[in-house]
């Protein structure tokens, strides 16, 4: 495993030194017509700008991001589709959202915002043992309640933490400072509590291990597969940019509300 | 079994249609609400979550390679959903900046494909994917050459899926551009006969590119009295108030039918102002163009918006460039890049015959006497003028299905217009 996660560094390295190559200029550079000085005047707030400082290793890992997701994550999840039957894809989604729910209930009692965690908590007990271990979503379906969604960077939001640089992070895509730092927070919570429930299995070293490395895998497959974006579809030359605009007000607005 | 299934299905479906047929009841009366809402849930036809289809790709030109800063568009891609047995193959066409992949074109597809068709969605010649591959000029705008483009790519697609699917007839269909387009491609198949199209359905075509696209244009500024320089002020206040709609309305989904909710719930005594609403479609509009327009300007190395010569790089920053280019109007393209390009090739070449070459205008004699061809529009389409709407009707005549409401594209997934259209292609 620590082989592979060597290989992915090396690979990641390659590629955005590839990328990083400067463009061979041949002809003399003559200005716009319409200059990027005429339009973009200083003091004018510009709807699309954002705190952006890596920006050039940002598009470099979004571009990785872009050749990973054809080559090598998009095939598994295809496989994964065509084996798996529709209705086990849904049990399998289920079952992960009910474990992440661990992440909406901390974070929501983190802001006192009680409603959700009783909410959140409700759902984690009908889903566990009406829902047959989280397979099936009654509380969503049946009952109404619907699943809220709170994380570790949003509490850090609620607390009036900004976001900080805007974050590009390989394979997992935008993100900021605060959202990667609770990103690390929530997982570190989430690992834990899988392996308190591991433990409960009684099962040998060596299975607690291939146990929790295939949990890891299917997580990462299911993630894919339920998330319906794909880079380099929006039509737009300014991708990265509508994105990462995108993603920091959808980040403003969770936080919100 | 499936054909049997299929059409007791649209039976049912028709019969469900004429118990109600007379009355006219989409939803959203206002035609700006309507553009932007499209037509909630309930009122679509019933549809499967999701059909086979096959993501592929096709190579037009096999010695173009795209320019590094669009590196990842380096085949035209498509999408195909095909039946097991023969079947009629429909190609279909989307509307400005939109890629075959978007929410309309998906739905499109399983509509057609629930009838029994074989379905190619295709991009518009507007969509940056079909430009950087498939359009030989790079200046897209020019409906008889993006027909020709248009043409070519489908040809191309038809060479590589012929031996997997049966086809017993070829039919073609677009919406907004995609509908004027697909009257100029229709056109000029009646030429070159590789498809001898049996029918042709515009939905919601402009007449004329260049009175709609001015229309368009003005839109955005509508909502900014103050002059371009306030737009970042206006969005963050439309930005604010979603946010406070989405706390009263108590939503987990943002999806189309809660704007419609929203709509529903809170226009009587809340609603949101034209102008808002108008630049909100112009918005959309501007981005589209600006995609187009710096997608132009690269592929070309005209030196409108990148400094003539400057090779961008993959990971070069282009969020200046992208300013300049929402900063600049349909009219600035044509006037600084796409007139000049053509005058370039046809000296001599005036602005009023160039906006007239660009018009339904200039194929009036074609769609007068082509009985195949149908036309489904709505009476307060805001791209479209009331003498556009005059002719529009006039010239079809019978063949012209002109519904009251539904603005710009916003009835087209209503259940009676997918009737109406599926009932067209199939009978």
């Amino acid at each position: 495993m620590k082989r592979s996660f060597n290989l992915m560094l090396l690979a990641l390295f390659w590629l955005t030194a590839g990328c990083a190559a400067a463009p061979v200029q041949h002809e003399p550079i003559i200005p716009a017509k319409r200059p990027v000085s005429e339009y973009a005047k200083p003091g004018i707030p510009r709807t699309i700008d954002a705190y952006d400082p890596w920006e050039g290793m940002n598009r470099r890992i979004y571009n990785f991001n872009a050749i990973f997701d054809e080559y090598v994550f998009l095939p598994v999840v295809r496989a994964y589709e065509f084996v798996l039957p529709d209705i086990a894809q849904t049990g399998v989604s289920n079952f992960y959202k009910n474990l992440t729910e661990i992440t909406n209930l901390t974070n929501s009692l983190l802001q006192f915002k009680i409603v959700k965690a009783v909410n959140t908590l409700g759902r984690i007990v009908i889903n566990t043992t009406v829902g047959l271990g989280g397979l099936i979503d009654v509380a969503g379906t049946v009952d109404g309640i619907e699943r809220e969604n709170e994380d570790f960077g949003q509490t850090l939001g609620f607390y009036g933490l900004g976001p900080g640089p805007y974050l590009v992070l390989p394979i997992l895509g935008p993100s900021s400072v605060r959202d990667t730092t609770g990103l690390v927070v929530d997982t570190v919570v989430y690992s834990l509590m899988m392996q308190e429930l591991i433990v409960q299995l009684g099962m040998s070293d060596t299975q607690e291990q291939i146990l929790n490395y295939s949990l890891s895998g299917l997580y990462a497959i299911d993630k894919r597969h339920t998330e319906s974006f794909r880079y380099f579809m929006t039509g737009s030359p300014f991708e990265y940019d509508l994105i990462r605009k995108l993603f920091l007000l959808q980040r403003e607005f969770l936080i919100d509300n | 079994m499936k054909t049997v299934f299929q059409t007791i299905t649209w039976f049912l479906l028709l019969s469900a249609w004429t118990g109600t047929a007379g009355a006219y009841d989409y939803p959203i009366k206002d035609p700006y609400a309507a553009t932007i809402i499209g037509t909630p849930e309930e009122f679509r036809p019933e549809l499967p979550e999701k059909i086979d289809y096959d993501l592929l790709s096709v190579k037009v030109f096999p010695d173009r390679t795209p320019p590094d800063v669009f590196w990842y568009h380096r085949d035209f891609r498509y999408s195909l959903s095909y039946q097991k047995g023969e079947a009629p193959l429909i190609f279909v066409i989307a509307g400005t900046g939109a890629n075959f992949y978007s929410t309309n074109m998906i739905f499109f597809q399983k509509i057609f494909y629930q009838a029994g068709f074989h379905v190619v969605c295709l991009s518009s010649p507007t969509a940056m994917n079909f430009i950087v591959t498939a359009s030989e000029s790079g200046v897209p705008g020019d409906t008889v050459d993006d027909a020709r483009d248009l043409y070519r790519v489908m040809g191309a697609i038809w060479e590589q899926v012929r031996t997997r699917i049966k086809v017993s007839g070829f039919y073609l269909t677009g919406y907004s551009l995609g509908a004027t387009q697909s009257a100029f491609v229709a056109k000029l198949d009646e030429e070159k006969r590789l498809f001898n199209f049996k029918k042709v359905c515009m939905i919601n075509p402009a007449v004329s590119l260049y009175t709609s696209a001015n229309i368009l244009d003005g839109m955005v500024l509508r909502a900014l009295p103050g002059g371009p320089d306030t737009f970042d002020a206006w969005f963050k206040e439309i930005f604010r108030k979603f946010s406070e709609l989405y706390k009263i309305m108590g939503h987990q989904d943002l999806t189309h039918d809660f704007l419609y909710e929203a709509y529903r719930t809170l226009y009587r005594t809340d609603p949101p102002k034209q102008e808002n609403m108008a630049g909100m479609i112009g918005t959309v509009f501007r981005l589209s163009a600006a995609n187009m327009i710096f997608t132009s300007d690269v592929l070309t190395n005209f030196g409108l918006i990148k400094p003539k010569n400057l090779v961008l790089g993959s990971a070069d920053s282009l969020t200046d460039y992208f300013i300049v280019s929402t900063r600049s109007s349909f009219v600035d393209y044509f006037e600084e890049l796409f007139y000049p390009y053509f005058r370039s090739k046809r000296p001599g070449l005036t602005q009023a015959a160039l906006i007239e070459r660009l018009s339904l205008r200039s194929i009036e004699g074609y769609l007068r006497n082509s009985p195949k061809i149908i036309l489904m529009g709505n009476a307060d389409d805001l791209i479209l003028t009331p003498e556009d709407l005059a002719y529009l009707r006039e010239v079809f005549g019978n063949r012209a299905k002109i519904y009251p409401t539904g603005g710009h594209c916003g009835n087209m997934q209503y259940r009676a217009n997918v009737l109406y259209l599926i009932d067209f292609f199939k009978n």
